[in-house]
């Protein structure tokens, strides 16, 4: 039973997660993380074989912050946006007071011409504090299929 | 116009030179087959990664060259080899792995099989099958071998070249950059991780933007917006004798030269951290000055596509990979070296946030070509401006310079005879 509880509540989290992002709201992308968490994507191929570069790498809130300001502020980029499909959600541990968890995703990028294509698909490896008032990542690895990355990757996965 | 004509296309070389380049260079499949010819199966050295990525006998790696595919060795005696990734008998591909060990390389469509030297050691059924079949008794095996990169080396960097009349590596690359590439590679890599970032332009629009660095405070703004004051007003371009390769450089401003690079570091590190306008958490600006020389950023390119980048502690070796007229793959590797202690590797895995496709400073790279070659429809024999800086193919202490694409343009016209 408390296992179903956390799959209802991961899977309310990666909704509300992808809602934020899909709607262009990065300002408030931060707050889903707790202070320390570290939220970086790779390959599975580097993942596999233990590589750890990150295409993105911070290590906790305050850099996901100047991360936002940076996109927000600073880079250039054409103005596009992403649609989130995540499915599979699997709770895959439950140590040290944090949820193990697991889903897959999909992310399509709709461009300002309206062309859409298939961005990326890869899979979340996730750590999640439920204790407080809302549930919080402590740990996010995107963890994308293909090692290749059309153009550019500016929004957050 | 009476330039020199190039192929049977409307282009024209204007006669001014490189300092105006043709746009039909970018979207024009003859001019792309004449660079596989001439550039990629012609004289230049094109990197194929680093000896560390097959450490054993028989270790191999896949790669290309322009888009040629092409394998890398590890032979029984130690030594690198090269071939092209094609069996002689049919045209397949030989090996599919990225990575791999193989004692023979054994096609999969018919069995042919080639030693590391890409000598063909085997024909299945060549004798056909109860004397029925086969080879014809002329045929020799040894008329049908692989073809065979002439494989050089500099600082665990391995290249590859078809032609085997290309000069030495040395003398390719000059004393300059032989130097410059050392600097970045003084001890055992290690591979930290790869990416591959998919651009949609011509592979020469990235080659030369990694050449222009009057685009660079322009373009990426990341410095300027967060005001981290850049104490490195010093620095300049080095171009080497042709105008082929060149490096990109700033420094710290040292001027006692006394090892102070570590606290000038931190000094950046903290106005950016009292500046409200500065980063919640600077630390991606703080680094080591690991080749004791106050040099925070190094662009070094050898023609036609070779990319080697330190960004403050952040190592990477970028290839310039063409796939087809309009398609790029710019593939990073990430390294470090082998007796980085972990705060240093830590420093590197931070700093790579600076560059790749999602770097803060360098995202707007994977655009900007394509915006370029978006634009390509209209140019029907228009030229670019190539004339900061002048018309010199020359070193400089000014960044504000465009000689280096110059001197990439002379180069390629040279080599591609147009």
């Amino acid at each position: 039973m408390a296992r179903l509880d956390h799959h209802g509540a991961v899977s309310n989290l990666l909704a509300e997660y992808a809602a934020c992002i899909d709607s262009d709201d990065l300002e408030a992308w931060p707050a889903f993380f707790t202070e320390q968490a570290h939220y970086r994507i790779t390959t599975e191929f580097n993942h596999a074989r233990g590589l750890p570069i990150g295409i993105i790498d911070a290590r906790n809130r305050n850099m996901m912050e100047d991360r936002v300001a940076s996109l927000r502020q600073a880079n250039i980029y054409e103005p596009q946006r992403y649609r989130h499909i995540i499915s599979a959600v699997r709770i895959t541990g439950n140590e040290d007071r944090l949820i193990q968890a697991e889903a897959a995703f999909m992310v399509v990028r709709i461009m300002i011409d309206g062309s859409q294509e298939l961005f990326v698909t890869g899979r979340y490896l996730d750590q999640i504090e439920l204790s407080g008032e809302t549930p919080l990542f402590a740990e996010k690895l995107v963890v994308l299929d293909s090692d290749k990355i059309d153009t550019l990757l500016a929004i957050p996965l | 116009m009476n330039g020199t004509r190039i192929h049977k296309t409307s282009e024209h070389w204007p006669n001014e030179g490189v300092t105006q380049v043709p746009y039909g260079l970018y979207d024009n499949s003859e001019i792309y087959a004449r660079e596989r010819e001439r550039l990629f199966l012609g004289p230049t050295w094109n990197v194929l990664g680093f000896a560390c990525e097959v450490p054993n006998p028989g270790d191999y790696k896949t790669t290309t060259i322009g888009d040629i595919p092409v394998v890398l060795v590890r032979g029984k005696d130690g030594s690198l080899k090269g071939f092209e990734n094609r069996c002689s008998h049919r045209g397949s591909l030989l090996c599919l792995e990225r990575f791999g060990n193989a004692k023979a390389f054994t096609c999969v469509y018919h069995a042919w099989s080639y030693d590391e030297d890409g000598n063909l050691v085997g024909v299945a059924f060549q004798n056909g099958v109860g004397g029925e079949g086969g080879m014809p008794d002329d045929f020799r095996r040894e008329e049908h071998g692989l073809r065979r990169l002439k494989i050089a080396s500099l600082s665990g960097l391995v290249f590859g070249s078809f032609d085997f009349g290309v000069p030495d590596l040395d003398d390719y690359l000059g004393p300059d950059i032989v130097a410059r590439i050392r600097r970045v590679l003084p001890r055992p890599v290690k591979i930290l991780g790869y990416y591959t970032q998919t651009l949609r332009n011509n592979w020469k629009l990235y080659a030369e933007n990694v050449k222009d660095p009057y685009h660079a405070s322009i373009l990426h703004s990341f410095f300027t917006t967060f005001r981290v004051n850049r104490l490195s007003q010093q620095g300049g371009i080095i171009i080497d004798g042709d105008g082929a390769h060149h490096v990109s450089y700033s420094k710290l401003d040292r001027p006692n030269d006394s090892g102070h690079g570590d606290q000038e570091y931190e000094a950046e590190n903290l106005r950016a951290d009292k500046d409200d306008f500065g980063l919640k958490d600077p630390t991606i600006l703080g680094g080591q000055d690991e080749f004791d020389d106050g040099i925070t950023l190094q662009i070094l390119t050898v023609f036609p596509g070779l990319v080697l980048q330190q960004v403050r502690n952040s190592l990477v070796l970028r290839q310039i990979m063409p796939r087809g007229v309009d398609r790029t793959d710019l593939i990073w590797t990430n390294y470090g070296f082998e007796d980085d202690d972990p705060e240093l590797t830590d420093l590197r895995l931070l700093q790579a946030n600076f560059i790749g496709p999602a770097g803060f400073i360098s995202m707007e790279d994977g655009a900007v070509g394509e915006f370029v070659q978006r634009a390509l429809p209209g140019t029907n024999g228009e030229t670019s401006v190539v004339k900061m800086g002048g018309d010199a193919v020359a070193s400089s202490a000014s960044r504000v310079t465009e000689a280096s694409i110059r001197g990439f343009w002379k180069t390629y016209r040279g080599i591609m005879d147009i």
